[in-house]
């Protein structure tokens, strides 16, 4: 509308209170539009949505051993949501997110294979540094290419994810193969005194959501409180004009996907001494790409992660029970996070488009 | 010899899918839209074509219910990116992953269930021309199609007025708008298009090339098509040649699985996509602007040859891709 225009019509209209709680925020939309499209892929299913809805919401918290493993995928799933939290905001799509984090578990296995005498603590910490490292290796492997080679980082990192995935393979088929029975299922378990300690009774070992959220908070600390942080949201907002005002673009962006891979591949260590205690093929569990959902959907905003993960990764430990409980396939928690993702970005378009008509 | 043509009919019929997914996906990337979705339409199109193809027991049905899921996803793509200005990238991605989830929730029922598929229709008189007869002559329709739709998505986008302004979408949207075309609505168009050649291809694994349904059927298919269009530097003819060089690859993994048994098959079958991502960094290192001032540097006489030669490897994204358009 032009001035003239808006001069000439009426003062904008003011809502009062209760026509403000009845005009639907973007956050209640995107969970309606949301809870619509999983109902109708329910009912074209044939499946009752109530008793499916039941169980992908409370089937985490209704026994304690669920709810450790609800923790335990909400770790490696706050782990990489951190990390991309870091690349999204340096205007990355890092897609190669899982073969970062598959990268990690078969890096933590090398001085876990090595060196199994060396006292616990020390053996965890070596494993966790060497999947740190193994993963950032992987990420700046994306980088470099992107940035050498102008290859996109979104192609740049699918492939690296089927090398990733490839190369576990080869291992847990070939130098790594368990005695025995030549399995394609994984390699031979570690010995039980390396495994990260356990509550009694239940799969959760405390230490690995510690890990975690120290992870979440120093990437909140690093983007909202350092120089660094400053840097690489300039970089990501605009990465010429950063390079114009001083700021080495082209470090950043490296230095972000370095730190990605490495939150990324200590996710992947965890995997390994915390939850599987073994290399399998899919290591990963799909939680990288999990990881960019929650950070689509809170924006990249780091305070938000935590609370998105838990929600995201009770909705996948409830749906295990799917199959068993009602005969209905646990994928449908998948649509229920994606169908979330995109009502989320459907209300922030209506959002926009609403600012722009006032 | 013999083993040889065939194997060649085999490259030749594998590619067919891609060829359906990479031009779809040309269509909407020459306009300006980057469809990150493909992966998820394909998965979505093979299981609603292969489920209702089953329940009505008719394949032409089953092309169709795929066209048109491929044409609902472009939808959501067009109305989130172009009206409502969200990210291509992130709409297209929660439609991939949304995509691959719903198909599995939905595919459910038919997993492993036998079904119809398109018949085989060698061409009468043609196909006992001895060596090409083999290699062209002996598929299927969907084959035979997808041998037409390369030169005919070429005609479209470089011989005819519409393909003049689909093309000028994706450079320069602007000039587009200044000449009275409606950049929103032709973009709608184009995704549309491109979605239904995508959902075909899903069609095409789950009821010819690929037969049945089973989770995450034809996994990967769509990253690889998208990644074929960029290495194929959005022309036809190219994205074409990397389809055929993708399955001549997949089918000599196939054939030295038997010979080479030290080395597992996982791994060759990431091969192909590792080797597409190393040549799609070697054609951007060709084009980079460090090469172009190495060649300014080259003696006179070499200059223009190989400037030549740099510049038909070397292929330009359509300048507008994935950029919002806003009215000016």
């Amino acid at each position: 509308m032009n001035k003239i225009g808006s001069l000439l019509s009426p003062p904008p209209w003011t809502p009062r209170l209760w026509q403000i709680m009845l005009l639907p925020s973007p956050f209640i939309l995107a969970l309606l539009g949301a809870l619509g499209i999983t109902t109708l892929v329910m009912l074209i299913a044939g499946v009752s949505p109530l008793a499916v809805y039941q169980i992908l919401f409370f089937g985490a918290f209704s026994t304690p051993v669920r709810f450790g493993d609800m923790v335990m995928l909400a770790t490696p799933l706050i782990l990489c949501a951190s990390g991309l939290t870091l690349t999204f905001a340096a205007g990355l799509y890092n897609l190669g997110v899982e073969g970062q984090v598959v990268l990690g578990a078969i890096a933590a296995m090398i001085p876990l294979r090595l060196f199994p005498e060396l006292p616990t603590p020390l053996l965890w910490t070596l494993s966790l540094s060497c999947a740190a490292c193994g993963g950032a290796c992987w990420a700046l492997l994306a980088a470099s290419l992107r940035l050498g080679a102008r290859v996109s980082e979104i192609f740049a990192g699918l492939g690296l994810n089927f090398l990733a995935s490839g190369l576990a393979l080869y291992l847990i088929l070939g130098p790594w193969r368990r005695s025995g029975a030549a399995a394609a299922s994984g390699t031979a378990l570690l010995p039980r005194d390396i495994w990260l300690p356990t509550l009694e009774g239940l799969r959760l070992a405390p230490l690995a959501p510690i890990i975690a959220l120290l992870g979440l908070g120093l990437v909140w600390w690093v983007l909202s409180r350092t120089r660094w942080g400053l840097e690489v949201r300039a970089v990501g907002i605009n990465p010429n004009a950063a390079d114009r005002l001083g700021v080495a673009a082209t470090w950043r962006i490296a230095q972000a996907m370095a730190g990605c891979g490495a939150l990324a591949g200590i996710a992947g260590g965890l995997q390994i001494i915390a939850v599987f205690h073994q290399l399998i093929p899919n290591i990963s569990s799909g939680v990288g790409l999990l990881g960019l959902l929650v950070v689509l959907l809170v924006l990249a905003r780091p305070v938000w992660v935590l609370p998105v993960s838990i929600i995201f990764a009770s909705f996948t430990v409830g749906s295990v029970q799917l199959p068993l409980a009602l005969g209905v396939d646990s994928s449908i928690a998948g649509v229920l996070q994606g169908a979330l993702v995109l009502s989320a970005l459907l209300a922030r378009g209506v959002r926009r488009e609403r600012a722009q008509r006032i | 010899m013999d083993q040889l043509t065939r194997d060649l009919a085999s490259v030749l019929a594998a590619a067919a899918p891609l060829i359906f997914a990479t031009m779809g996906a040309l269509i909407c990337e020459r306009a300006g839209v980057i469809n990150l979705s493909l992966d998820g339409t394909i998965l979505m199109g093979a299981m609603a074509g292969f489920s209702l193809a089953l329940a009505v027991n008719s394949v032409p049905l089953g092309f169709v219910t795929a066209a048109l899921v491929g044409a609902c996803f472009a939808l959501v793509l067009c109305f989130l990116s172009l009206s409502l200005g969200q990210s291509q990238t992130a709409v297209g991605f929660v439609l991939a992953l949304l995509g691959t989830e719903l198909s599995s929730f939905l595919g459910a029922p038919v997993v492993r269930v036998p079904g119809p598929s398109v018949p085989f229709m060698p061409i009468p008189i043609l196909s006992e021309i001895p060596i090409i007869g083999v290699m062209l002559f002996r598929h299927d329709l969907l084959i035979y199609a997808s041998f037409l739709l390369v030169p005919l998505t070429w005609w479209f986008l470089f011989r005819t007025r519409s393909g003049l302004t689909l093309r000028a979408l994706g450079e320069r949207p602007e000039a587009a708008f200044a000449r009275g075309i409606n950049v929103t609505r032709w973009r709608y168009m184009a995704c549309i298009v491109g979605g239904m050649l995508v959902g075909i291809a899903g069609a095409a694994y789950s009821l010819d090339l690929k037969q049945g349904w089973s989770y995450r059927h034809t996994f990967g298919m769509g990253w690889i098509a998208l990644a074929i269009v960029i290495f194929g530097g959005w022309r036809p003819w190219r994205v074409a040649l990397g389809c055929y060089l993708f399955a001549a690859l997949e089918i000599l993994a196939l054939r030295s699985q038997g010979t080479l048994r030290t080395i597992p098959t996982q791994v060759f079958q990431v091969a192909p996509f590792v080797l597409m991502i190393l040549v799609l960094a070697l054609v951007n290192l060709i084009a980079s602007p460090t090469m172009r001032r190495r060649i300014a540097s080259l003696p006179k006489p070499l200059q223009s040859p190989v400037a030549a030669i740099v510049n038909r490897i070397a292929a330009p994204a359509p300048a507008a891709l994935g950029k919002p358009f806003e009215r000016p």
